[in-house]
């Protein structure tokens, strides 16, 4: 192994999906630029100062390429070595989080590093877990058939997530059940995952579509695997029995669930927040805790202005765009938080539909060049590794995009690689230089 | 084991295309098929600033500017911004208490938000301009911004030259597709509104992108949809403004006008409305109260008297009864008539005349006989030749009418009346199918339903001055870079009256009318040097006072024209309830042809009756009361605010001494502020109408 690496440095390194980071960092910079960029601005000025967003993220970059090379550089054994200790670590600094913990934007998650700058460990604890998971997985003695270790996994997944919630990062807690992704590819049965997409899926779709509406396309879907299923059918009675169950569940869940949980177990307030997120109205008058409590308490009209925002911006861009730097959404600021979690519609708006295009492609390029990665791999240990990096990004972009288009209610995840901030830009390159050095000794069997 | 689920692979990059698609097909529906969000971003994001050019400027025949746009400041305020300033320093500065500041602040907060710069203080005084300009770096958030209003640097001709006012909605609707906006200014009176379209310009748009709190960001597009404003094009007015002040000085308390032509190309000379007013008083911010002041003042300055008042035209109509006279032959100029103190041809006793004895035509002009010009008129409508005094009639109203009498001239300002030359239907409705001459024998010296206004007499002095033709009266001579709109088309139309005169009629009244300079009326009111031709007049008039028909003091009325050979100036004046026209009416006139035709006042004789004429108070009588009554009842109304204030202050100050026992001492506010009374002293002045009489110019001297 030594001697391989004498040869040359870089050897293996899957440079396709370094170029692909490369120019997704550059992109990001650019969608900075263009949020903050005034008519006037002198462009060395503002750079070199690095008083401004687009200066600083040039900065965080450069960084994180050092790191990235500095990880590049080691042992793969060293994150094998490494895993659980460092998911022991990730855990305990959540904890202290709640002692030491600093209060940004109304969350207590964040630990101060002094100097400015704020560490915030349920960020870190992403690649912890994904390591933590991998190294469970790889484990020999690990029998994935069995329902206890599937418990294990979720359990080493699922912990970060519940200290999360506890910090009040709902976003950061929603990222680990990405985790089910890889646990799916390693044996997991496919129906928890499929279960488990069509849940979430169809809370998001009875918020989303109007109620009729989806009953009816429920029963419509009903209907089409009844019809593509008729002769396995006449042979086995009982998949009309699961059919219409799942319908009838569905159907349920969508008329009376979704309903109850918001009218009778949430307050007022929260309930509106959710429907807000998806851009639209919730009528309080619904709510039985807000009916008891006060009757006479006006009605505020719920703040669906970054949705709004958020799809006038894109909605704006056409097909082509209105061209760099020429947006006008984008220059009045119109779209809160647009260097971070919105960052997407400035691209959308600048570059239009062709933009939004060429980056999902870029990405999606980015996702399956990942799976491909952790296909090829001997080890189960870089492999689960591998699916784990690929499920987060997937999970980051789909959110995050989703929301900005209104597909998905707003919770406060970053763009991979593209949105502003430090922290979120060296999570996501160390999880893709670990894969890149993981992958890089492909052929070695990790345990 | 990974061999085992290797398809799973393929399964999950199937989810995630799924993924992706699913988000696309979303993008697609915002980004291609939906236009609202293109139009909401539009609103969002894109500000169209109307930019308005400025107006055109208005000079007078020696290119002096009468009306013109100065820049002046408004104090505006970003109220986010204006946190922790020294307010106390401010409201010093600015002349308001605290409490003042606290109100405005709070209502532009309400009118335009916390980060949008709102007006704080409209249209600074140059003082407390220069005074903001030096302080105001201490107050961050405020700033001075220019704006561009009218302003009349001769402080004259306000009736002539108008005022801009906000259009309203009925503006709106009669002007609808010529792009007004509510908010908009445009041209309400005078010269403003007539060539409204020459003076306005036309208007520019710039597009800016505003941000989430309509703050500007910059241009839109690099300006390429902006369109630029063009200034208003300047116009070239006949009126003289030196003669036009000096008008308005000899007018200063007294009810009347005066029109003043040039007979050869039909320019206005000047034309005062008496009692006038600065026009400046309408532009700046007080103008609301000046509008109220001047629309409530008895005497309504508002009217101009010159062109919208109806006047018997008194012994000065006694000039078209004898030209027509002497054209249709019933008179030559050596026919006499014998008055014994009244006309004698109707047998009432009607009308009286006041010099007895035997007069010619000259004669009879100079000393305006009534008896001589009755029998003219008596003569013109018993003619046989027409048979009924029905077609007589008509016969002197063709003359008459030619003369521009009984119509609307045309003059470029609105709402000319056009007086009356009565008909025979008129007066067949009053006295049945047929009547006499001796029902409408006051006409023939200008007393009975014939009706002129100022500028038509002017125009017929005019007339006679050019022996048979004018041009219609106006203001605006030219207008810089063509008169695209044929706004003066119908001034350059020179217009002929009937053609049965002929010339030596016309001599025969010059001289007529020279002789009443000379040896006539208005014998005092000669112009020193210059042969003026003129007829003065006498007009009885009555009012309705308390329900009853009351005879008033007569109106003085003199017109004229000068000189005789070669005229430059034809001129009309009336003072209301003056008494008789040489008294008030002949002089002043006779000091205004002085002053246009020798450029200045010689000699002391005629300084003292410039000045003598400046001072006198000739407000008709009921007037005066009027004014005193809406005096008096605006002392109580301010006595009883006053009133009511020094008790609430008192209330106000038991209940501080019961509440506050720590000692503050309670300062009574300032009230040294006296209201402002325009009215207080009009015997000597009339506050903002007679602004020339305290700042008086000796304009003779100039």
């Amino acid at each position: 192994m030594a001697s391989s690496r004498n040869n040359t440095l870089a050897k293996g390194i899957d440079w396709t999906v370094v170029w692909l980071y490369g120019a997704l960092v550059a992109v990001g910079v650019l969608c900075i630029f263009m949020v903050e960029y005034q008519t006037g601005d002198s462009l060395a000025g503002t750079i070199f100062k690095g008083k401004t967003n687009y200066s600083k993220q040039i900065l965080f970059a450069a960084f994180c390429a050092v790191v990235g090379m500095f990880i590049v550089l080691t042992d793969s054994k060293l994150f094998t070595a490494l895993a659980n200790l460092s998911y022991v670590t990730g855990i305990l600094l959540m904890l202290a989080t709640f002692v030491i913990g600093k209060n940004i934007n109304g969350s207590k998650s964040w630990i101060p590093l002094g100097g400015g700058f704020n560490l915030q460990p349920a960020e870190l604890c992403k690649i912890f877990a994904a390591l933590a998971l991998a190294k469970y997985l790889s484990q020999p003695e690990t029998i994935f058939k069995k329902i206890q270790s599937q418990l294990l996994a979720a359990a080493i997944a699922l912990l970060p997530a519940v200290l999360s919630i506890l910090q009040h990062e709902l976003g950061l807690a929603l990222v680990y059940t990405a985790f089910l992704i890889p646990m799916y590819r390693e044996g997991m049965p496919a129906q928890i995952l499929v279960i488990a997409i069509s849940f979430g899926v169809l809370v998001i779709a009875s918020l989303i579509i109007e109620p009729n509406l989806l009953a009816g396309l429920l029963t419509l879907i009903a209907m089409i695997i009844l019809y593509a299923l008729r002769k396995a059918i006449r042979r086995n009675k009982r998949i009309i029995t699961i059919v219409i169950a799942a319908w009838v569940l569905s159907v349920g869940t969508q008329r009376i669930l979704v309903p109850y949980i918001f009218n009778n177990v949430l307050e007022c307030y929260q309930s509106t927040r959710i429907y807000s997120m998806v851009g639209k109205d919730y009528d309080c008058s619904l709510n039985k805790k807000s009916a008891k409590k006060a009757k006479d308490k006006t009605v505020k009209k719920p703040d669906d202005y970054n949705v709004r925002q958020s799809k006038i911006a894109i909605g704006s861009g056409g097909i082509f765009g209105k061209g760099f730097l020429k947006g006008t959404q984008t220059r009045g600021k119109y779209v809160p938080a647009q260097h971070t979690d919105f960052i997407f519609t400035s691209l959308g708006e600048a570059f239009g539909f062709a933009g939004c295009c060429l980056l999902l492609g870029l990405y999606l390029f980015l996702l399956f060049r990942m799976i491909q990665m952790g296909e090829r791999q001997r080890s189960t240990f870089s492999r689960v590794y591998a699916y784990s990096v690929a499920s987060i990004f997937f999970f980051h972009i789909a959110v995050n995009v989703s929301m900005t288009i209104g597909l998905f209610p707003i919770v406060g995840i970053p763009l991979p690689l593209i949105s502003y901030g430090g922290s979120s830009l060296l999570t996501f390159t160390i999880l893709l230089f670990i894969l890149l050095r993981l992958d890089a000794d492909r052929q070695m069997v990790l345990r | 084991m990974s061999v085992f689920n290797q398809s799973r692979g393929k399964i999950i990059q199937f989810i995630f295309a799924v993924v992706v698609l699913v988000i696309l097909i979303q993008l697609a529906n915002l980004q291609i098929f939906s236009a609202k969000y293109k139009l909401a971003a539009e609103s969002n994001a894109v500000y169209r600033k109307i930019i308005y050019p400025d107006r055109g400027i208005i000079f007078d025949r020696n290119r002096k500017p009468i009306l013109e746009n100065i820049i002046i400041y408004d104090l505006m305020v970003v109220p986010a911004d204006a946190r922790g300033n020294d307010t106390a320093g401010l409201c010093a500065l600015l002349q308001i208490d605290t409490t003042e500041y606290k109100k405005r602040m709070r209502d532009l907060i309400f009118k335009t938000g916390m980060v949008r710069p709102g007006i704080f203080e409209p249209m600074l005084s140059p003082e407390m301009f220069a005074r903001l300009n030096e302080n105001l770096y201490k107050f961050s958030g405020f700033s001075l911004s220019e704006r561009s209003v009218r302003n009349y640097p001769y402080h004259a001709a306000g009736h002539l030259l108008g005022y801009i006012d906000e259009v309203d909605t009925t503006f709106l609707r009669v002007h609808k597709d010529e792009g007004y906006l509510m908010g908009d200014y445009a041209g309400r009176t005078g010269l403003e509104r007539t060539y409204e379209k020459v003076l306005m310009g036309r208007r520019g748009v710039k597009n800016y992108i505003r941000d989430n709190k309509s703050r500007l960001q910059g241009e839109y597009e690099k300006g390429m949809y902006d369109t630029a404003a063009v200034a208003g094009n300047n116009m070239f007015s006949s009126l003289d403004v030196e003669l036009q002040k000096m008008a308005e000085e000899l007018m200063t308390n007294k009810v009347g006008s005066v029109v003043a032509i040039d007979p050869q190309t039909g320019g206005i000379l000047c034309m005062v409305s008496a009692p006038t007013f600065d026009p400046n008083y309408l532009t700046g911010n007080q103008r609301r109260k000046h509008f109220a002041e001047l629309l409530n003042d008895p005497r309504k300055p508002f009217n101009n008297r010159a062109i919208q008042n109806n006047y018997s035209p008194g012994s000065t109509f006694k000039t078209i009864v004898g030209i027509i006279g002497l054209s249709e032959g019933v008179i030559d100029e050596k026919f006499t008539v014998t008055c014994p103190g009244f006309f004698t041809g109707c047998g009432t006793g009607k009308p009286k005349c006041l010099d007895k004895g035997t007069f010619a035509f000259k004669e009879a002009v100079a000393h305006s006989d009534n008896s001589y010009f009755s029998t003219v008129y008596k003569r013109l409508l018993d003619q046989p030749r027409y048979k009924t005094t029905d077609s007589a009639l008509n016969v002197f109203n063709t003359y008459a009418g030619s003369f521009g009498l009984g119509k609307r001239l045309g003059i470029d300002l609105p709402s000319e009346r056009g007086g009356l030359l009565p008909t025979s239907d008129y007066y067949k409705k009053i006295y049945g199918n047929r009547f006499f001459p001796c029902n409408i024998i006051s006409n023939a010296i200008g007393q009975g339903e014939v009706n002129t206004t100022m500028l038509q007499m002017a125009n017929v002095m005019a007339i006679i001055a050019n022996k048979g033709w004018y041009y219609t009266p106006h203001l605006i001579d030219s207008i810089e870079g063509g008169d695209e709109n044929g706004l003066l088309e119908s001034f350059k139309v020179k217009r002929w009256v009937d053609k049965r005169i002929p010339a030596q009629v016309f001599e025969a009244e010059q001289n007529a009318m020279q002789a009443v300079m000379e040896i006539g009326t208005a014998a005092a009111s000669a112009v020193p040097g210059i042969v003026v031709c003129g007829k003065t007049g006498t007009v009885e008039n009555y009012a309705r006072v308390n329900g009853r028909v009351e005879k008033q003091q007569d109106h003085s009325f003199f017109s004229a024209f000068a000189p005789k050979d070669n005229p430059k100036i034809a001129i009309a004046v009336i003072c209301e309830n003056a008494g008789q026209g040489a008294w008030a009416a002949a002089p002043i006139a006779s000091l205004l042809m002085e002053k246009y035709l020798k450029d200045s006042i010689t000699g002391k004789a005629r300084k003292d009756k410039y000045d003598l004429m400046v001072n006198k108070n000739l407000i008709p009588k009921l007037m005066r009361q009027e004014m005193i009554k809406n005096d008096s009842l605006r002392k109580k109304r301010e006595g009883e605010i006053q009133k009511a204030k020094e008790e609430k202050l008192k209330a106000n100050q038991q209940n501080a001494a019961g509440k506050v026992t720590t000692g503050v001492e309670m300062t009574p506010p300032k009230n040294n502020r006296k209201p402002a009374n325009p009215f207080s002293t009009h015997a000597k002045s009339e506050g903002i109408l007679s602004s020339t009489v305290e700042k008086r110019k000796k304009t003779y001297n100039s």
